[in-house]
């Protein structure tokens, strides 16, 4: 694999995530459980989307370099199938209710701003100023998740109980967040990608400490699922991408 | 263009004399911004530049930073700057974003703070600016969560009063937050540092 090869694959892992996570806080468009919180989950999805242009545009661009003449933006996003993703499992997880889906949030979040922080400094021009816009964006999705983790946790008996449920059904999925492989072991030597292994100690503290003011356990499992990183994905990106996709599909080329 | 201009002393594009750079920012300065039409692109500090291009000396370039990666509005404001610029004469647009230095709301002019105000919009606060840092410090995110209370209250923008509670943290845009005025009890939008 090239330098570039690498450094498509990894923009993708960038991009991807911000994209399909983008797609699921969408699906909440008129679901929402109050009008501000309707348009909250819009507006966060809509920053993770832009987000996503940017590293896929890139990727695009990087691609054409081994690969003439690389996909667009809309090409990479809407006509590749999940095989060929590598966003977190993490973010292709349902909705589920309010909690599940603040949960899965919070959990995004803790990691990406720390991410997104760390990327800033790459050697990668390009990779560093993307990275230093997007993490003014996500400082505020942070302290929203996390405030909402709080509220549910230290709220009703229910919603502490789907507020701690879902962070328990979730938690297996964490732990593909700070694993490298040879692909990103070698980006990381290089200067270029951030190094994920030591951004776990400090996510783990924010988060523990989150949920313990949420009044809420810390899971104790182990077991971490992985695979989103190299396209194995759960079932569900295969029913997101079906809807995500359907118009591109149906109508190649279209553009308004 | 076959067809001939039908004003024969009108003369061809290519040797039209080009407008100052000047005017073209006069002419740039007028373009509303589409979700909040008060404020134009220089009072919100998108517009970075103009200049002709080295290579070719009738294409102008515009310099735009996006505010939020992933603002709807941006397109239109690509699509508004060229339409002001070609009315204005330059014969050629082409706008280019750049993402660095990173947009802020510090950029937003002191007369853009005013408008944003009259608009029924609080404007950003000076004290809470966040900056991207090379390492996120959790424990300080952890306190300006919890130190929000302590920070120098949001004014609301119809009655004054700093007696205002935040509902939303992204209200009708992402850039701003959602808040409420417990004195008049109106809502209201607050443009947030960034």
């Amino acid at each position: 694999m090239t330098d570039d090869e690498r450094l498509f694959q990894y923009l993708l892992r960038l991009g991807d995530s911000p994209l399909i996570l983008a797609q699921r806080l969408g699906e909440w468009v008129g679901h929402g459980p109050i009008l501000e919180e309707d348009i909250a989950q819009a507006n966060v999805g809509l920053d993770l989307l832009g987000q996503a242009r940017m590293w896929l545009t890139y990727a695009g661009e990087v691609e054409a370099r081994f690969a003439p003449p690389g996909r667009s933006e809309d090409q990479l996003a809407f006509l590749r199938d999940s095989g060929e993703f590598r966003n977190l499992l993490l973010a292709e997880q349902p909705n589920g209710n309010f909690a599940d889906t603040l949960a899965r949030q919070f959990l995004f979040d803790a990691w990406h701003l720390p991410l997104l922080g760390a990327l800033a400094c790459s050697r990668d021009a390009r990779i560093a100023e993307i990275a230093a816009k997007a993490a003014k964006e996500a400082a505020y999705h942070v302290e929203r998740s996390g405030d909402w983790v709080i509220r549910l946790g230290d709220g009703t008996d229910e919603s502490h109980a789907k507020m701690q449920a879902a962070i328990d059904d979730l938690w297996m999925y964490t732990g593909e967040m700070f694993t490298a492989d040879a692909i990103e072991l070698a980006l990381i030597e290089a200067g270029i990608a951030a190094d994920v292994r030591s951004l776990a100690p400090p996510w783990r503290e924010h988060v523990e400490a989150v949920l313990r003011e949420a009044t809420l356990a810390t899971p104790a499992g182990a077991f971490m699922q992985q695979g989103g990183k190299r396209g194995a994905h759960t079932e569900h990106l295969v029913h997101l991408l079906s809807e995500m996709q359907v118009l591109s599909r149906s109508h190649p080329g279209a553009q308004w | 263009m076959v067809i001939a201009a039908p004003n024969a002393q009108t003369a061809p594009r290519a040797i039209a004399p080009r407008p100052t750079l000047a005017a073209l920012w006069q002419a740039a300065s007028a373009v509303p911004d589409p979700e909040i039409p008060v404020l134009s692109v220089t009072d919100l500090g998108i517009l970075r530049g103009l200049e002709w291009d080295e290579a070719d000396s009738q294409t102008l370039v515009v310099i735009v930073t996006p505010t939020y990666s992933g603002c709807p509005a941006t397109d239109m404001i690509n699509a508004s700057l060229r339409d002001a610029l070609m009315a204005e004469g330059a014969p050629r647009v082409r706008v280019e974003t750049r993402l660095a230095p990173a947009w802020t709301t510090e950029w937003i002019t002191a007369d853009g703070k005013r408008k944003l105000l009259e608009f029924g919009i609080a404007p950003p606060g000076a004290g809470r600016a966040k900056s991207a840092v090379a390492t996120i410090d959790v424990s300080r995110l952890r306190t300006s969560r919890r130190d929000r209370s302590a920070q120098e209250p949001i004014a609301c923008p119809r009655c004054g009063s700093a007696e205002t509670q935040l509902l939303s943290q992204f209200g009708s845009t992402a850039c701003k937050a959602h808040y409420r005025c417990l004195a008049c009890l109106e809502p209201f939008d607050y443009f947030k540092p960034h």
